[in-house]
């Protein structure tokens, strides 16, 4: 079996090599299949890997070498295939070879195709090893990993002028994946510090040594490494105040936006806080666990209500996304780690298939995000149509999709542990889920073709990209079913992920809770129904208002953050490189290369080119030698 | 009784006339014959510690220094010719053409 760990784990980084070799040549077709066919091959390799960790209930433990080893120190380079790693690898696996894929079509025309390629391979690479380190450092490796394949995908279009926001509504790619790159090292600050605690105090980075030992540690730190550890989640998995990074984000080639800013990079946060279960479910730590919970639970509202009035396509979904990982962290700190990684699959299904259909509206639409110019699309995209109304009715949560099971599962779980605040917001969201998703898909698809008086002429994507994603469109319509199977499969080893069951009183309450929360979702996909369905009205009134201006420029939260963050940090720069480094550092540096100027073009005169001036130095120079010496020998 | 101090005082006078040659004077070959002084000067000085501590080696050495010495007048003086040759003249302050 270790073979198919090696081979899930490295053929992705055979193809980013292979693809890098052409990095720098135009478009080869050839490139794209091959890096898809290692992408699959991973993917059966993880697959064989599943079926065995369901046959024999256990999981693989492979070292494949020595990486530091001084003094104490001692990390191997270790990879551990266990039931949550397994399932971790069948998702990002699966997502990403469809959309490896579909970016053979997708990115048919771009002169940097074989980069991209490279890129997107190099990037599952590193997820795999995130999610299959056995050890911390193993996975702050994989977690920088994909930091920077993010960077250079968000930037990939770096050739795209920087605007200002008046002139171009949506921003530089570069300036995104800046955006990005910073606010993550903010947060992987403070992961580097969880992790230095957990080392410090249990004197190993492996988990199967760490986590044993987390009973015998004190409160203070574990929960120091709690939070520093959460405080890391937050930054990849983007909740608020990190969030701002992940709607820029989508400036990234659409495939990117679904790979790595939906269906994987995002959940490393959710992975990692599923992955230290047994730090976060100690007794210690509880309040670190219920703010987790918490701040999920406003992150899904939060991020929802932005979705409501949001124009852009693409970030609708980003926004979704956001709103979805905020309900993973709410599973997660509430202690219902398996619902939070089953949502967590589910809804890479359905995301990464939503956002490549927005990509294929994009393409159609020749890069026309706003769905304000968009409607009756359905009359000329049919299969497009379709794959977003499936994911939509998915995310929506309505029955049987994937995403009414994994959904609900975590509303009840709020309603279980008693907590009914969190329970209403979450309910309340879950209406707001139903109705931007609805609204994203009625404006694109129904009413009046409004692209008409922008003369663009949309057509469908290439049929081989349509069937590469109806895996992900079957997944999104059946994975709910398994619910029952993933909670047994995954919780086999009690000690990797704990089990987390209702109490008989929801399991009573338990239809009806998912009836009300039904309800919410229709209500929410008839409101949407009511008010697009038959082509855009707009209201000037309503736009107008206060709340709208709110929501649609996200709280003020960007531009507070440019206020007083980035505008500050930039005077202080200014003033330090103009006082500090300019009159200090460089004037030293300078004064050191100047005495030597100096003195060089003094002392050039010696050189008079008469013999018998250099032997008077010469001379000269053995006197004080001389003294020199006598001097030291005198004094010792 | 003549003792090891008497002749190491003749060596460093010796060696003061060598070194004083070779700061004043502007011939080269005048600085050829000095280096020689000073040469010998050492010469000196090696013999007598040599006699003085019973060990043969110091005049060992002064007999290396001879032979060095030797070989560097012949390398010397066949330049010094050539270097005649060439400018006519032997006087360095008419020699300095390598200025900085």
């Amino acid at each position: 079996m270790e073979k198919f760990v090696y081979i899930a784990l490295f053929a992705p980084l055979v193809g980013s090599l292979f693809a890098a070799l052409f990095g720098m040549t135009p478009k080869k077709t050839f490139i794209g299949v091959i890096s898809s066919l290692l992408l699959a091959t991973s993917f059966v390799a993880s697959a064989i890997l599943a079926t065995y960790v369901v046959q024999t209930g256990h999981g693989i433990h492979v070292t494949m070498m020595d990486w530091i080893s001084a003094g104490d120190l001692d990390i191997p380079f270790g990879f551990v295939v266990d039931q949550i790693s397994v399932t971790m690898m069948v998702v990002v696996t699966l997502v990403s070879t469809v959309v490896h894929i579909y970016s053979i079509g997708y990115m048919d025309h771009d002169k940097s195709f074989n980069r991209f390629f490279s890129y997107l391979s190099a990037f599952v690479f590193s997820m795999l090893i995130l999610v299959m380190s056995d050890n911390f450092a193993g996975l702050f490796i994989g977690w920088e990993g994909v930091g920077v394949c993010s960077w250079l995908l968000i930037g990939f279009w770096y050739h795209k002028p920087d605007e200002s926001p008046d002139v171009n509504p949506s921003i530089s790619p570069s300036w995104a994946a800046n955006e990005a790159f910073i606010v993550n090292r903010i947060a992987d600050l403070a992961m580097l510090v969880g992790i230095f605690v957990l080392y410090w105090s249990t004197g190993s980075l492996q988990y199967d040594v760490v986590f044993p030992a987390l009973p015998y540690l004190d409160d203070a730190i574990l929960t120091t490494a709690a939070i520093a550890l959460f405080i890391g989640a937050m930054g990849k998995s983007a909740q608020f105040p990190l969030h701002t990074w992940l709607t820029d984000a989508m400036e990234g080639p659409t495939p990117v936006s679904a790979l790595i800013h939906a269906a994987t990079m995002v959940t490393a946060g959710v992975f990692l806080v599923i992955r230290a279960n047994p730090l976060y479910s100690m007794p210690e730590v509880s309040e670190v666990s219920f703010f987790i919970a918490s701040l999920g639970t406003f992150v899904a509202f939060f991020a929802a209500s932005m979705a409501l009035i949001e124009r852009d396509l693409k970030r609708i979904i980003a926004y979704s996304t956001l709103s979805q990982l905020g309900y993973m962290f709410a599973a997660a700190g509430l202690g219902a780690y398996w619902i939070a990684l089953f949502h967590l699959a589910a809804h890479a299904f359905f995301k990464a298939l939503l956002f490549l259909g927005a990509g294929n509206v994009m393409h159609a639409m020749h890069d026309e995000l706003d769905i304000f110019k968009m409607g009756g699309l359905k009359r000329v995209m049919r299969g497009t149509y379709l794959y977003m109304g499936i994911a939509s009715i998915a995310l929506a949560g309505i029955p049987p999709f994937a995403g009414f099971f994994s959904k609900d599962a975590i509303i009840e779980t709020a309603f279980n542990e008693g907590t009914l605040v969190l329970w209403t917001i979450l309910v309340v969201t879950a209406g707001m889920t139903a109705f931007y998703s609805f609204r994203q898909v009625f404006l694109t698809f129904d009413g009046n073709e409004r692209y008409k008086e922008f003369n663009i002429h949309p057509h469908e994507m290439y049929k081989f990209v349509l069937i590469a994603m109806s895996p992900l469109a079957l997944l999104a319509m059946i994975a709910g079913f398994f619910q029952e199977e993933f909670h047994k499969f995954i919780t086999t080893s009690l000690e990797i992920m704990p089990n987390y069951e209702m109490s008989h009183h929801t399991h009573e309450l338990a239809l009806y809770l998912g009836i009300l929360v039904l309800i919410f979702a229709i209500g929410g996909i008839l409101l949407a129904y009511k008010k697009y369905a038959n082509g855009l009205v707009r209201n000037e009134k309503v736009e107008n208002s206060f709340i709208y201006q709110l929501l649609k420029n996200q709280y003020y939260i960007p531009a507070f953050y440019a206020e007083f963050i980035s505008k500050p940090y930039a005077l202080i720069s200014t003033m330090l490189w103009k006082s500090v480094d300019m009159k200090i550092v460089d004037a030293t540096v300078d004064g050191i290369a100047n005495m030597f100027y100096k003195g060089g073009d003094n002392t050039r005169k010696m050189q008079t080119g008469n013999l018998s001036n250099y032997l008077n130095w010469m001379a000269v120079g053995l006197v004080i030698m001389l003294l020199v010496a006598t001097i030291y020998t005198l004094k010792a | 009784m003549i003792g090891l101090s008497h002749y190491l005082v003749l060596s460093g006078l010796v060696f003061s006339v060598g070194l004083v040659g070779v700061l004043r004077r502007r011939n080269l070959l005048m600085l050829f014959f000095a280096t020689e002084i000073m040469l010998n000067a050492a010469n000196i000085a090696f013999a007598a510690v040599s006699y003085y501590y019973n060990d043969l080696t110091g005049q060992m050495f002064a007999f290396f220094i001879i032979a060095v010495a030797a070989s560097e007048v012949a390398v010397g003086l066949g330049l010094l010719i050539v270097l005649y040759k060439k400018f006519g003249t032997l006087n360095l302050d008419d020699l300095a053409s390598m200025k900085g």
